[in-house]
């Protein structure tokens, strides 16, 4: 790749969701505009913008990471999944979303797309997480309305569902 | 918050690299896994003219087990080496540390030699590398250098890096046989930098304790086998001779105490590995 120039917009191209898309973006936009501003995917939050409070957490090759953190160009090439690729089809929830609504994990919502994400990565490689474990990987995120204790009950509730009946979270 | 206007320059070969900081100097920085250079650039603390990425170079991205030492390039993810199933036989103190640097969603695009660079020093990476006597791989143009951990931080995210030059890998011995170690950390929440966190390792005939997020670099100091009384005095003459910093989050003289009780609780634990 060339050096892209500071003032210029360059194209940037990733597969998001499962499907290939494409904008322009300056060498400094970060990936929570590109996806908010460029794409018009508005479910990834934006809250500190310096990778604490976990609001914007998406998955990158398989990895939940914060998209805050990262470039839009240095996503280029990357697969990439975000909150709204999480429903299984329109008017339909996933497991882990539905346990959420169940266990009322979530009351203004704007953490949520960001737990979500973080979650739904980690009980798929982690089916029997204990509550110490989840406590530890939602150390990552800030809520600050359930005070967390709804959030962990859905999430051990959804990965109990998923064992029984392996479907995607 | 948004970062000041650079240029991006996505490296295919080691040459991309060294040219690029040998022409644009402390205007051009690498990027690697961005973790703490993106809220660097986004709280504008750094404003470079171009960001050199260079996670796209094959050459970086191997962790290499040799008989004594283990070899992390540059490409390498703080959840990759977390997630090598020989880290914890090799080096113990380096799988004990990592989980408390930042967060899962911050691991699994941070890398190990990102940390060395940026040289906070509340930072586990450089304190681990100072407690286990690694070496820092620079390369530029001109050269291709190792410097000693003890060497290579030189105060507040400052180090021997001169400008041209890029850290390629960083290498940590392998954990030998009758060496005890323990990593312990105080922080107001999990994933915070450290206020102190302490490594120790014990073998038979020496202590040796480094401490970090006291002072403005890691700092290490080795003692013979000591116990009870004189294990504390020396711990205590330790804790004077910091240059104990004072913020928000902590007094110096805390951090000071800090330092006696986790050191010789971490000192302990090291030595019931050990047993």
């Amino acid at each position: 790749m060339p050096r892209l120039s500071a003032d210029r917009r360059h194209r940037v191209r990733f597969t998001l969701n499962g499907r290939a898309v494409e904008a322009d973006a300056e060498p400094r936009m970060l990936l929570t505009d590109f996806l908010r501003h460029e794409l018009g995917q508005t479910g990834t939050h934006v809250g500190c913008e310096h990778g604490v409070c976990g609001a914007c957490t998406i998955e990158i090759d398989g990895m939940p990471a914060r998209a805050c953190l990262t470039l839009a160009v240095q996503a280029d090439g990357a697969t990439i999944r975000t909150v709204e690729g999480l429903a299984p089809r329109p008017g339909r929830l996933s497991v882990l979303q539905e346990a959420f609504r169940r266990h009322h994990a979530l009351q203004c919502g704007f953490c949520t797309a960001g737990i979500l994400m973080s979650l739904d990565t980690y009980l798929r490689s982690h089916a029997a997480p204990s509550e110490t474990d989840l406590r530890e990987f939602l150390g990552g995120h800030l809520c600050r309305c359930t005070g967390y204790t709804p959030i962990l009950a859905a999430a051990l509730d959804a990965a109990k569902l998923l064992r029984e009946a392996p479907v995607h979270a | 918050m948004k970062p000041s206007r650079f240029d991006y320059q996505r490296a295919e070969t080691l040459a991309d690299v060294h040219a690029a900081l040998a022409e644009n100097g402390n205007d051009a920085r690498v990027i690697a896994g961005g973790q703490t250079l993106l809220p660097m650039l986004s709280m504008r603390l750094a404003r470079p003219k171009l960001l050199v990425d260079i996670m796209h170079l094959p050459e970086l991205r191997k962790i290499d087990a040799g008989r004594n030492a283990i070899r992390i390039g540059a490409g390498v993810r703080q959840a990759e080496l977390l997630a090598w199933p020989e880290l914890a036989r090799h080096q113990p103190l380096l799988a004990a540390a990592l989980p408390w640097v930042g967060h899962a969603q911050t691991r699994s695009r941070g890398t190990i030699c990102g940390s060395v660079a940026h040289a906070d020093p509340s930072a586990e990476i450089p304190l681990v590398m100072l407690a286990l006597g690694g070496t820092i791989e620079l390369s530029s143009r001109r050269k291709r250098r190792s410097v000693p951990a003890a060497e290579f931080f030189t105060g507040m995210m400052s180090t021997a890096r001169a400008p041209d030059e890029m850290i390629e890998a960083v290498s940590v011995p392998v954990a030998r046989a009758n060496t005890g170690t323990a990593f312990q950390e105080f922080g107001r929440r999990h994933g915070d930098f450290a206020i102190v966190a302490c490594a120790a390792s014990v073998s038979r005939d020496s202590i040796s304790i480094a401490v970090g997020g006291v002072a403005d670099r890691p700092e290490r100091r080795d003692f013979p086998v000591l116990d009870g009384g004189a294990l504390d005095d020396a711990l205590d003459a330790f804790a004077w001779q910091l240059d104990a910093r004072e913020d928000l989050h902590a007094t110096a003289p805390y951090r000071r105490e800090l330092v006696r009780r986790m050191g010789r609780a971490a000192i302990e634990e090291a030595r019931r590995c050990l047993a």
